[in-house]
């Protein structure tokens, strides 16, 4: 049972129809080549018989020409007892049989001479007269001599017949040969070929049914299926990557909008059970309501970050002026810093043309002149200063926010672009509390970067967009 | 004014109809896309309020349709996707303003209110005035009782909106996003220190207070005294 659904499973792979339609080519190809070889062999040794008769025949009516029938009749005696001699027979005009080695043939044959050798049966005389049983294909032609007398020279088909007997069994068997082993060694190759197409299917079932862990084998030959299960295993980590990240956000979203969620609960709660007078309880609802901004704005910027880590953020990007956003900005966070006794300077060339979302760019550099202002700055030794720097090179243009703070040790700077831990770290500062993974986030939709690095003193928070050659080419064009 | 809002949520649809008719206006109700096509068309309002995404017709849908039929109504698009595309796809279908869920009543009323008054003639005006405060657009000069008040150019632009829109409540994001040309989230009070350095040059020196603050809002600029 198992062997036939082996067998009915190997019969519908692709490697065995193709194996079918390859061995039927070959054996097309091999049958045209020896019909080919057979028929060119077959004529060869038919002209070569015709063209011995004929010689036979001019050599005996040369004999009859100069020494008469007694000559001729002795020549043919001769011949006729020699090993694998021709076939001969000289008759009268009526077809009498006046000598040699075969008996009688057809009268139709003897009356119409037509000088073409044409093929008989006939029953050989041995050397002392007797008869064979049985009758032999030859090729025989009948001359008339002078005088009226016949004179018939044939050549024994046996052989040719043998010889063509031989050909059509080595044909068979070649044939036979080379089917099988064509199959054979298809059916070898497609078993491996199915095998390793099964281990494929069984890990993929296996990750199907939850073990993200699994990868294809790869057997270290590098053919087509070490190809394909390398691809399909970088998909594989990739999906296995955005999957963790998915879950990654879920747990935040639910981390980060559940503790503001309590808090607005109780809120509500404290203020029906404590609030005595009308002015109390409107106090409370404004509080609410203002906790519930800070939740939606929490979960927009959730969202932004969770789109852009899942790569589904679409964001229609078109050129634009980041200077002029840069300078913008910066004015708007002018009476702030002020206000916080920080030093704002701007060093901006005119126009930095850049492929980008003029908001989103504006938001995270926002963010970043609000948190160099709050966190960076605030804690520098001697007048806060916070610089919005813009450079610009062909491969990258580089907007940067320094501040002259403590700064953050080179060890904790990724620590730092982990959500979480700048959740719990900025839960005692007002904001949403997501300002620095919006910026990461903002930067990966533009196809950039996001660094943070030492501004000597300070922390020097860094966008890259690289400049895109596919754009710049157009932008040429 | 009289307000077409088509919103299928009726509880959404409930609150805002009852909030707008307080404020003075009147609201017609459609529930679904197909009901509010028929509304905008049978009848003349001074604003559309469109919920983008509603049974039976698509909320764009309607607004193209308007714009199409040359009805220059003010329309607002309020929608539950807030991306910044999603805006821009707004704004390019024909819609004036764009509000994402979940918003302010405040915010809502406000723009509301904008959108009507956009939609009167709008006079070339030069100069605003409001009490005795004089804005003039040609000489970018502000001066109160006659004496002239420098200003910043964006205090100057800041000045500019609000008198445009005196005795209207004008709300932060508003500010942002007329005066600056921003449509993000500016994370602090960014614009009320704005303000507030404006209004320590006009209203300070002043024994009346033109520039109001109204809790949950904005802010007005108006003159009490009429």
């Amino acid at each position: 049972m198992s062997f036939v659904t082996t067998l009915g499973r190997l019969l519908r792979t692709t490697a065995v129809k193709l194996t079918l339609v390859y061995v039927a080519v070959f054996t097309a190809l091999l049958v045209g080549l020896i019909v080919y070889i057979f028929t060119m062999t077959d004529d060869l040794l038919d002209r070569q018989l015709r063209e011995t008769i004929d010689a036979e025949i001019r050599g005996l009516s040369d004999q009859y020409r100069v020494r008469g029938l007694t000559g001729l009749v002795n020549s043919v005696e001769r011949r006729s007892v020699a090993p694998g001699a021709s076939l001969y027979l000289i008759t009268d005009f009526a077809g009498n049989r006046i000598a040699g080695n075969i008996d009688s043939l057809t009268q139709s044959l003897i009356a119409n001479p037509d000088g073409e050798a044409r093929p008989v049966y006939y029953v050989r005389l041995g050397p002392s007269g007797e008869e064979e049983a049985r009758p032999r294909p030859a090729l025989v032609r009948v001359f008339v001599l002078p005088g009226g007398f016949r004179l018939l020279v044939g050549r024994d088909l046996e052989e040719r017949t043998e010889f063509r007997a031989i050909i059509a069994q080595a044909a068979q068997w070649s044939l036979l040969v080379a089917i099988v082993f064509g199959l054979l060694s298809f059916l070898v190759v497609s078993s491996r070929v199915l095998r390793r197409i099964d281990a494929i299917a069984a890990t993929g079932s296996k990750i199907v049914d939850g073990d993200f862990t699994r990868r294809l084998p790869i057997t270290g030959t590098g053919d087509e299926f070490d190809r394909l299960s390398d691809s399909l295993n970088t998909m594989l980590d990739r999906i296995t990557e955005l999957h963790a990240g998915l879950r990654r956000v879920s747990d935040n979203i639910a981390h980060d909008l559940k503790t503001p969620l309590t808090r607005l609960r109780m809120q509500a709660e404290a203020a029906l059970r404590q609030a005595t007078s009308e002015e109390a309880l409107r106090d409370a609802l404004q509080a609410t309501i203002e906790e519930s901004e800070a939740l939606i704005r929490t979960f927009d910027a959730l969202l932004m970050i969770a789109r852009s880590e899942a790569g589904s953020a679409t964001v229609a990007l078109a050129p634009v002026d980041i200077a002029q956003i840069a300078r913008d900005v910066a004015e708007m966070y002018e009476p702030v810093a002020e206000e916080a006794e920080v030093t704002l300077s701007v060093e901006v060339p005119d126009t930095v043309m850049v492929e980008a979302n003029r908001e989103l760019v504006g938001q995270a550099l926002a963010n970043l002149i609000d948190n160099a202002i709050k966190h960076g700055a605030r804690d520098a030794e001697e007048g806060p200063k916070v610089s919005v720097i813009l450079t610009d090179s062909q491969v990258a243009a580089e907007l940067s926010v320094a501040d002259n703070g403590p700064g953050i040790a080179p060890a904790d700077r990724s620590r730092v672009t982990d959500r979480f831990v700048r959740l719990e770290a900025s839960r005692s500062t007002p904001g949403s509390g997501l300002g620095l993974s919006l910026v990461e986030a903002i930067a990966n939709v533009h196809r950039g970067r996001f660094e943070l690095g030492d501004a000597e003193p300070g922390l020097k928070a860094t966008l890259v967009f690289p400049h895109d050659p596919k754009h710049l080419a157009q932008d040429r064009s | 004014m009289r307000i077409l809002l088509i919103e299928d949520d009726s509880d959404a649809a409930g609150f805002l109809s009852r909030g707008l008719r307080e404020a003075g206006h009147v609201v017609d109700l459609a529930q679904d896309g197909a009901q509010g096509a028929e509304f905008a068309h049978a009848n003349d309002y001074d604003v559309l309020l469109i919920d983008r995404m509603l049974p039976l017709r698509d909320g764009l849908s309607i607004v193209e349709e308007r714009r199409e039929a040359g009805d220059t109504t003010p329309i607002l698009i309020l929608s539950a996707l807030g991306q910044v595309d999603d805006r821009v796809k707004g704004l390019r279908a024909g819609g004036d303003d764009y509000l994402a869920k979940p918003y302010a009543f405040s915010e809502l009323l406000a723009r509301v209110e904008a959108l009507g008054r956009r939609q009167k003639p709008i006079q070339a005006e030069t100069a605003y005035t409001v009490g005795d405060l004089e804005l003039d657009r040609l000489s970018h000069s502000v001066s109160r009782a006659g004496q002239p008040i420098p200003l910043q150019p964006r205090e100057f632009r800041l000045l500019e909106y609000l008198m445009q829109h005196a005795g209207q409540v004008v709300t932060r994001t508003m500010l942002l996003e007329n005066v600056w040309d921003y449509h993000f989230d500016p994370q602090t009070n960014v614009i009320d220190v704005h303000v507030s350095r404006l209004r320590s040059k006009i209203d300070k020196d002043f024994d009346r207070p033109l520039l109001h603050t109204v809790r949950g809002a904005g802010y007005v600029i108006r003159d009490d005294a009429r």
